[in-house]
């Protein structure tokens, strides 16, 4: 609370710019540890706008107009608040405030260590075992006698942003895995991701081999021996490197790189060229401004896209996943992928790859499940990329968002074959930001384990689960073809179009637009009421169920001051002579 | 004429087929007057192809010497007649599919091709299918079209107090792309009619299109007024429109030409309405992408859609380079305007270009569509076609002779109706429930309006179909558009009708690439067709249950 100046502002006017509101409402402003809170003045309806400290990104504090000063939140999951305060003080001290609350130092200003929402400790603790990693790889048929638990990495010892608990080749000894450990960035030896029991053929992942220009480490090859014998149908692998391959090159120069052919037998080297986080972050700026664009032209727009190349890289980790999930479905060949340190582009490169495989990560848990293994339990830096505490901003990029967006823009070429819809990926990625559950808080599994996180942080997927009726895509259907087995999706550019739902929100919220699927969700629930009924009592009388109206909300009032303001600008001014 | 004269060779044993999202087939290729027929012979259920040749926009073709030739089946009884030379001819359809034929014989490849050429563009109207259709479940003159300017005069009661229906064209002297009827203010007589006529370019003086029920304002159309560089005025013109908004204060003039261009049309005789002799009205200009320009974009866009580099700063670069989307918007917008001046601010509107055949029937049908809820069923939205485009004559013939893979000298080309069909799309995805019917229809008639059975879009005008006889001797679209099967396909599952007007955003983000239409043959559009078939059964299903 010491940082809060003040806690209370009256006579403030917020304009919720996301939300298309083009008239500023006037209330209070509250700050609070964890909110700023803005209540309206207008009796009727009250109205509160929440924003949590953490989802803030930036306070910005224009210079001062004479009708007094203003501050611009933007937001992480990209809202965008102006905020009119009558009096300079109040401003500065407002201003102070959030700047220092938006920027948390210590992992114990977080949201999720004074969140407490109305559960006992019993409950919480199971929320920890909602998912259940170990049950995951079951499901796939791991251990098998191909692939099997080590115990090597118990304690974190050889490897500290790895989970404790990890599967590998069945002929890889303790010895293989420390050595190979020792030869790798980070100590990320291979480890399996997925194990397609259809063809026997595995996803595995790592990080960089501390190759150089010529090193060599002989535990090292042994162990992508043994990935390549852990699959009976094939003799070689291919080892994907996500990275362009001049950037894996210039990593050879500081004693790092990939695997030399010539050292390595029976492997087949594919380079991808995901671009690194640096690139990813000037890229989604760029896409956030096109986002803001006020009324820009089509041309203005199409060229926005096209330079910040950001379809092009969300193109480029669709395609990494692609890649792998053909040669393992299609050709039976395992796939061992890396980046550098192997908790970015691989995790990317690798969750597509199972999303694409796996029609299991397509339902609303199994997606929590892959995001749990492939991105919680495997150490990508979550704290780090989503700026959790007020670090190094070079470390910050959005690579969960890229990941989240490769898979809305699968579920748009495949519209029945997700159970959830859009409302979940981005409720996911809001929370991978919002640090309002213990989840995705810390950059490993040992980290979360020291902070204690279980015992003081709830998980956020049982509440997400509990939310999931909203979440449902109504045209989910497992039977579909389009469904069944593995996505073979078409990559070519024009399947890809900007995500208007994360970045847009202004589109999503003026004048409720009718939206089939909250139509379609109302039809499925109805359809299933009445056919409850129906076998509940076979011998309703004609008529008696016969509410035969359409379900669900289905505004559409347009409200004249609405879309179509291009139009307004340009009225009262017709040609004269 | 005869067919024959122009085939040399009508059957081909052992031809290839390729087509999209199909395997290669083998097969017999037959060529008739209006159609390639292929039939499967491989297969034990044996499928058929028919094409209408004149879908065909443009063919390539590649005569190969080939000793040894293989081809797609490796079986030895063909080798023989394949040793000695084959041909492929490449056929891209104005519905923008691609097919392949590989043909073995130089000569026969090369007969079929010049049968393809020569029938795909017969020039002649009487001789083009439609003429030759003759469904056996069905007998002509059946009723052709839905309704005629009468019919829908006498059904608008609204407009009896105002307006009139002057038969003046009715032998289409005073204007012959006019219909025979049509609804004038009820002060204005027919002589004021015809000295207004010859004020206005090919004499389409305007007349009503649109009566809004809610405030009683109305859209106007017409051609440009015949200024010319000595500002001529009309004494009638001026009565005629200060008739249109007797009672109201002030009228709009939409017109869809740049103030640039209206003025330099001037110099070619024609021009716009001067502010001293038409106070009342106030006049935008909206300048539209029209003709030869609309073209080329279209041409541009196919090109980027089947562009298979992979890449995507080109892809957007193309995209953004094609400018279809900008004329989406811009279309789109303008029909905005148009609405925002009826409904919103309670005026009646005059829409123009120079002719008056084109953009001005985009952008008040669009208007209609997205103010009046008559036009959002199936039935309504046909009719409003047929009156706009079909009776207020959109000249098809010449609009769309080709399409974007004709390597032909461009003429009168112009997709102003696909782009229509477009921007209809766009609202229908962005009220996916307040529209009656479904992307599918839109789809059809943007096929349908290229390469035809029926007689609904041939000719030029209504008075060029009298004369061949259109009415009496083809089958009708629209009404087979409506047969309960069909009429049950192409409409909307999810609609519920609405009095609201339904407002496009116009924002580049909410409108996307008509990829049901461009991308029609590839995998992923099958995707979204599932979809939409998956909600139709939902509802179905829904509505079974509610029932019961």
């Amino acid at each position: 609370m010491e940082h809060i100046r003040t806690p209370k502002v009256e006579n403030v006017r917020l304009l919720d710019r996301s939300s298309g509101q083009r008239k500023a409402s006037v209330g209070t402003l509250y700050l609070s540890a964890t909110h700023t809170i803005f209540v309206e003045n207008n009796p009727e309806t009250r109205k509160e706008t929440w924003v949590l400290h953490s989802m803030v990104s930036s306070v910005e504090r224009p210079p001062t107009t004479p009708s007094g000063g203003q501050l611009i939140l933007r937001c992480k999951d990209f809202r965008i608040f102006q905020i009119f305060i009558p009096q300079e003080r109040d401003g500065l001290d407002v201003h102070a405030s959030l700047a220092r609350l938006s920027r948390p130092e210590k992992y114990s200003e977080l949201y999720c260590l004074s969140f407490n929402p109305n559960v006992n400790k019993e409950e919480r603790e199971e929320s920890w075992n909602f998912i259940d990693l170990m049950a995951d790889y079951k499901r796939m048929g791991v251990p098998n006698n191909l692939w099997v638990a080590t115990a090597a990495n118990g304690e974190y010892r050889v490897c500290d942003t790895y989970p404790s608990e990890l599967f590998v080749p069945k002929s890889a000894t303790p010895t293989i895995i420390v050595g190979s450990s020792r030869f790798r960035s980070r100590g990320r030896f291979p480890a399996l991701s997925y194990f397609h029991q259809d063809t026997l053929a595995a996803v595995c992942r790592c990080s960089q081999p501390l190759s150089g220009f010529s090193g060599r480490c002989q535990e090292d090859e042994m162990m992508l021996q043994a990935l390549m014998k852990s699959n009976p149908g094939s003799d070689y692998i291919y080892v994907v490197d996500t990275r362009p391959k001049l950037n894996a090159m210039a990593n050879r120069a500081a004693g790092k790189g990939y695997e030399n052919e010539d050292h390595y037998t029976n492997i087949k080297l594919q380079f991808i060229g995901i671009e690194n986080i640096h690139v990813m972050r000037s890229s989604q700026q760029k896409i956030i401004d096109v986002g803001e664009m006020r009324s820009p032209s089509m041309t203005d727009f199409l060229w926005g896209l096209e330079n910040s190349g950001w379809l092009k890289h969300i193109k480029a980790i669709l395609d990494a996943g692609v890649f792998v999930a053909r040669a393992v479905a299609d050709e039976g060949v395992s796939v061992l992928v890396h980046c550098s340190d192997g908790w970015d582009r691989t995790a990317q490169a690798c969750s597509v790859a199972s999303i694409l495989l796996d029609p299991y990560y397509r339902t609303i848990r199994g997606l929590m499940v892959l995001i749990e293994r492939d991105w919680v339990s495997f150490g990508h830096k979550f704290s780090h990329r989503y700026a959790h505490l007020d670090r190094d901003p070079k470390e910050v990029s959005p690579v969960i968002d890229q990941f989240l967006e490769c898979v809305w823009q699968l579920s748009e070429q495949f519209p029945c074959a997700f159970e959830f819809n859009e409302r979940f990926l981005i409720a996911i990625h809001t929370h991978v930001y919002s640090c309002q559950y213990g989840t995705f808080l810390g950059n490993s599994q040992k980290e979360r384990r020291d902070m204690r996180l279980h015992e003081r942080t709830h998980s956020v997927w049982p509440q997400l689960w509990k939310d999931r009726g909203e979440y449902t895509n109504p045209l989910y259907k497992a039977e579909l073809s389009q469904s069944q087995g593995v996505l073979r999706p078409n990559t070519s550019p024009y399947c890809f179009k900007m995500w208007k739902g994360l970045y847009n929100h202004a589109e999503k919220s003026t004048p409720p637009r009718q939206s089939p699927a909250d139509f379609l969700s109302a039809v499925r629930e109805e359809s299933q009421q009445l056919e409850e009924e129906l076998t509940n009592h076979q011998e309703v009388p004609p008529g008696g169920t016969a509410h035969h109206h359409h379900p669900g909300s289905r505004q559409e009032d347009r409200s004249p001051d609405g879309e179509a303001d291009h139009l307004g600008e340009d009225r009262g001014s017709p040609e004269e002579d | 004429m005869e067919f024959a004269e122009h085939i040399k060779t009508a059957n081909v044993e052992d031809v290839v087929l390729r087509q999209p999202l199909q395997p290669p087939s083998r097969g017999t290729l037959c060529i008739t007057g209006h159609h390639l027929l292929f039939s499967d012979r491989e297969e034990s259920d044996s499928r058929q192809v028919l094409l209408l040749l004149r879908n065909i926009d443009a063919t390539e073709k590649s005569v190969e010497n080939l000793t040894g030739y293989s081809g797609f089946f490796s079986n030895a009884s063909h080798s023989e007649r394949m040793s000695g030379s084959s041909g492929t001819i490449t056929m891209k359809c104005k519905d923008l599919r691609v097919l392949q034929l590989d043909i073995p014989g130089m000569e026969q490849c090369l007969n079929i091709a010049h049968s393809i050429e020569t029938l795909s563009c017969l020039d002649c109207v009487s001789e083009m299918y439609p003429f030759f259709y003759r469904p056996v479940e069905l007998s002509l003159p059946e009723q052709w079209g839905l309704s005629s300017p009468e019919m829908h005069y006498s059904q608008m009661k609204e407009l009896y107090e105002k307006w009139r229906l002057s038969t003046v064209n009715r032998d289409y002297s005073v204007c012959s792309s006019y219909p025979p009827a049509v609804i004038v203010p009820k002060s204005i007589d027919d002589d004021t009619l015809k000295k207004a006529a010859k004020f206005r370019q090919g004499g389409r003086f305007p007349v009503l299109c649109y009566y809004h029920k809610k405030n009683g304002m109305v859209i106007m159309r017409s051609s440009q007024p015949l200024l010319g560089a000595n500002r001529k005025r009309c004494k009638e013109d001026e009565l005629l429109l200060q008739a249109v908004i007797e009672g109201s204060d002030k009228g709009y003039i939409i017109d869809t030409r740049s103030r640039q261009q209206a003025q330099q049309a001037r110099m070619t005789g024609g021009g716009f309405e001067s502010k001293s002799f038409y106070s009342r009205w106030k006049r935008f200009h909206r300048p539209m992408e029209r003709g030869k320009a609309l073209q080329e974009s279209l041409i541009k866009l196919v090109e980027a859609c089947g562009d298979e580099s992979n890449n995507m700063d080109r892809w957007l670069s193309k995209l953004e380079n094609s400018k279809w989307l900008s004329h989406v918007q811009n279309a789109l917008s303008t029909a905005g305007l148009l609405v925002e001046c009826v409904e919103r601010d309670g005026h009646s509107v005059l829409v123009h270009g120079s002719e008056g055949t084109d953009c001005s029937l985009l952008i008040s049908t669009l208007a209609q569509l997205i103010m009046d809820p008559c036009c959002r069923t199936v039935e309504g939205f046909l009719g409003l076609l047929e009156r706009e485009w079909i009776q207020a004559r959109h000249p098809f013939q010449q609009r769309c002779a080709h399409s974007a893979y004709s390597h032909a000298r461009l003429q009168q080309e112009s997709p102003v109706f696909l782009l229509l069909m477009d921007c209809v799309w766009q609202l229908w995805r962005q009220f996916p429930l307040a529209l009656g019917f479904s992307e599918a229809l839109l789809l059809r008639l943007a096929t349908e309006v290229y390469a035809s059975d029926y007689g609904t879009f041939l000719c030029n005008s209504d008075q060029e179909r009298c004369a061949l006889g259109v009415k009496e001797r083809t089958h009708c679209l629209f009404q087979a558009l409506l047969r309960p099967t069909q009429r049950d396909y192409y409409s909307n599952p999810l609609y519920e009708r609405t009095e609201l007007a339904i407002w496009p955003s116009v924002h580049p983000q909410s409108l996307q690439l008509w990829k049901g239409y461009f991308l029609r043959w590839t995998q992923q559009v099958r995707h979204l067709e599932e979809a939409q078939e998956e909600i139709r059964n939902m509802v179905i299903e829904w509505g079974k249950l509610a029932c019961s």
